[in-house]
């Protein structure tokens, strides 16, 4: 199962996780029905950002479509559209989105507005003789998007299904691991060892640390393999950050096996934090939009920390002296997480 | 009757006494709801943009402070040259770039055009879009204003928020969050509590006596159901207090369709439970099985249509989807039963599907 769920993991999340906005379902209500709005309606569909889900005969079909689910914004021509487009120079168009997913209705509306613009701009030229001073101030705005040009978000989501690999591997593992011996009462038997503390869970630890490298490594192939992402920067650089990380992170996993009586709530107690830690982490949402005290949360995880670095590694090839803030973090939490856990773990009850 | 009252009780008893357990069914929806409504959006802000202004005229200075007192950006200026602002963005210090060229206001008063140039971090593809979005509106409007053409056509569109004029940005989350947490529940502490009497040995016992199997498997969901509507209520309530949602529909329909789902998740316990004899392996099936199929094919995470065809078929298999899908017509939308009456069969098909196959299964002799 180690070495199936990271393979399933790498290949399904990246497929499901694209946050893209491709295709909006526009419905439209055409009042006028003049040339004018014919060509308005040929330039959005020519457009290609919508599903155009037909033509409704009022307002009150089209929002059945929203209510349905089927459509997500309605565009309405009002009566005499061409006819006060020619007389007084203005005419006002209404725009109704679904907003309950914000982010779809802020662009679609966002692609709906530009293509008016342009439509607005394209009627100038054809109808009007052009100002003599129409072509002066024209800002010409280029842009291009580095490490990403194409802008496919596998590669911002990849790096990061590597952290969770980690994560899982590390954190619920071993939060079963010390759990599952106090269940089966083996515990007392080492106990009563003059075994050291430090070296008993250092003994549990190492194990899980190396299948968690190899399952690294193997994460790491198939995004090569698969996705085509290879490391830009140093990938000794990478490794480093992997290994500590690693230890952090089972450190954390042995101090919810220390508080906890049982395996069930041991694995409960993880995945409570796991969840939170994967949410805070810039995983899905990006830490930037935060209010401050979460952002300050997000920074006490170590999961944060090596998620950027994992992306800017990765994907911008960034070097040791970028990255060497995050790296004295990660030392500082493994160092933190695992001295709790061995100061808490007590051999006598 | 009285027999079954007083295993019920038993059961309340015992997931009473679990209290971290308790602790964690019933602070998950608090923290996620704290979550998503407050920290995480899917809305870009606090973009730190880096500006060069080779140029320093008036127009540069003119749109600098317009993107300033937008409130989207944190802008700081430097002067960088082309080739360190790789090094910069490796850095990690900024997400874009805004480059005037020192010929701009110049440029723009005499030759017609000028140019800019925005340079963004495409590692999230999503920021770096809206980062060039906002920027060229910001940019486009200046120019509208001061060298616009005062001739000409306008067509001038006016947008309406429908459902959520107050621009919250959560109301997506909120039905996610409730089939999310009532799934973890009620599947996984179902089965594993079936299990853990499995493991414990107690189970033949129980099986041994007069009670019949069947009521042993109802009494020990009854107390989820219970606590499942408990927290169902705290959800709803939270989202309405704290978040401030707006609930438009019918709340009975509400509690009708969540019961529904709750009755769907425990016979997913149920058929759980009878397919394995250790705890540890029924936690791991509900959590790992369950719950990321909840948070991927449901939709609220991600949006379904960007999905591959084939995930937008199996996600017809989740149960989550269609309690996702009427939640959200029932409490964002406010529409009535007959928008969801359709998706109602489906849930309550499965049910049954699911009920039968778990009870068939249950072994009565070990």
């Amino acid at each position: 199962m180690m070495l199936v769920m990271p393979v399933m993991q790498l290949i399904i999340l990246p497929l499901a996780m694209d946050f893209d906005v491709k295709f909006v379902n526009l419905a439209v209500v055409d009042n006028d029905h003049s040339t004018a709005s014919q060509k308005l309606i040929s330039t959005v569909t020519a457009s290609g950002f919508f599903k155009m889900k037909g033509n409704a005969s009022s307002y009150k079909e089209a929002l059945q479509l929203i209510q349905k689910g089927q459509a997500d914004i309605i565009l309405e021509i009002p009566p005499s559209f061409e006819k006060n487009l020619v007389r007084e120079n203005r005419q006002q168009l209404a725009l109704y989105a679904d907003a309950i997913n914000g982010t779809k209705a802020g662009i679609g509306s966002g692609y709906l507005l530009s293509v008016i613009r342009s439509y607005s701009l394209a009627l100038d030229i054809g109808l009007k003789s052009v100002p003599k001073d129409a072509s002066a101030g024209a800002i010409d705005i280029t842009y291009s998007n580095w490490f990403n040009p194409l802008g496919i978000y596998r590669y911002n989501i990849v790096p990061a299904v590597l952290v969770l690999l980690l994560t899982l591997i590390g954190g619920y593992i071993t939060a079963l691991n010390i759990v599952r011996e106090k269940e089966m009462g083996t515990i007392e038997q080492i106990n009563v060892t003059p075994v050291k503390k430090w070296q008993f869970i250092l003994g549990k630890l190492t194990p899980f640390w190396i299948i968690g490298m190899i399952v690294f490594t193997i994460g790491l192939v198939i995004s090569a393999l698969v996705y085509g992402i290879v490391p830009k920067g140093n990938i000794f650089l990478l490794y480093a950050f992997a290994m500590v990380y690693l230890v952090g992170i089972m450190g954390f996993g042995l101090l919810i096996s220390t508080y906890s009586s049982n395996q069930v709530q041991a694995m409960f107690v993880a995945f409570f934090f796991m969840m939170i830690f994967m949410l805070m982490s810039g995983f899905f949402t990006s830490i930037d939009s935060m209010p401050g005290w979460a952002k300050l949360i997000s920074d006490l995880t170590p999961v944060t920390h090596f998620i950027k670095t994992d992306r800017m590694i990765i994907l911008k090839g960034s070097e040791w002296k970028d990255v060497k803030t995050e790296f004295f973090y990660l030392v500082a939490f493994a160092l933190f997480l695992n001295s709790w856990a061995i100061l808490n773990y007590r051999k006598t009850n | 009757m009285k027999q079954l009252l007083v295993f019920i009780r038993k059961e309340f008893y015992h997931v009473f006494r679990d209290r971290r357990t308790l602790l964690i069914m019933f602070g998950l929806p608090v923290v996620q709801i704290i979550l998503f409504g407050f920290a995480l959006s899917s809305e870009v802000k606090n973009i730190r943009l880096g500006i060069s202004d080779n140029a320093e005229d008036v127009n540069s200075r003119q749109i600098i402070s317009k993107i300033r007192s937008s409130d989207y950006f944190i802008v700081s200026e430097k002067k960088i040259g082309y080739g360190e602002l790789e090094a910069e963005f490796r850095k990690g210090n900024m997400t874009a770039a805004l480059i005037f060229p020192n010929s701009f206001g110049n440029d723009l008063l005499h030759s017609g055009t000028a140019p800019v140039q925005i340079i963004t971090d495409g590692s999230d593809p999503n920021i770096a879009k809206t980062v060039v979005n906002y920027l060229t509106n910001i940019i486009q409007a200046y120019q509208a204003e001061n060298f616009g053409r005062a001739a000409g056509y306008q067509v001038v569109p006016e947008i309406r928020m429908l459902y959520n004029e107050e621009g919250n940005g959560s109301l997506n989350f909120i039905p996610g969050v409730m089939a999310l947490i009532l799934m973890i529940v009620c599947t996984a502490l179902t089965s594993v509590s079936i299990v853990k009497e499995k493991e414990l040995g107690t189970m033949e016992v129980l099986l041994v006596s007069p009670f019949k199997p069947i009521w042993v498997l109802i009494a020990k969901a009854i107390p989820y159901l219970v606590l499942s509507i408990l927290n169902f209520t705290v959800i709803l309530l939270m989202a309405v207090f704290v978040l401030g949602v707006e609930v438009r529909g019918n709340v009975p329909l509400l509690f009708f369709e969540s019961i529904l789902f709750i009755i769907t998740c425990l016979s997913l316990g149920l058929l759980i439970s009878n397919a394995t004899n250790s705890q540890q392996t029924a936690l791991l099936l509900s959590l790992m099985v369950m719950m990321l199929p909840t948070i991927i094919f449901t939709g609220f995470m991600m949006p379904l249509e960007n999905m591959p065809v084939p995930f937008q078929v199996i996600s017809n298999i989740v149960p989550a989807k269609w309690y996702y899908n009427i939640i959200k017509s029932v409490m964002l939308k406010g529409l009535g039963f007959e928008y969801v009456w359709k998706e109602t069969l489906v849930l309550g098909g499965m049910t049954v599907f699911l009920l039968t196959i778990a009870l068939k299964k249950f072994k009565t002799t070990l």
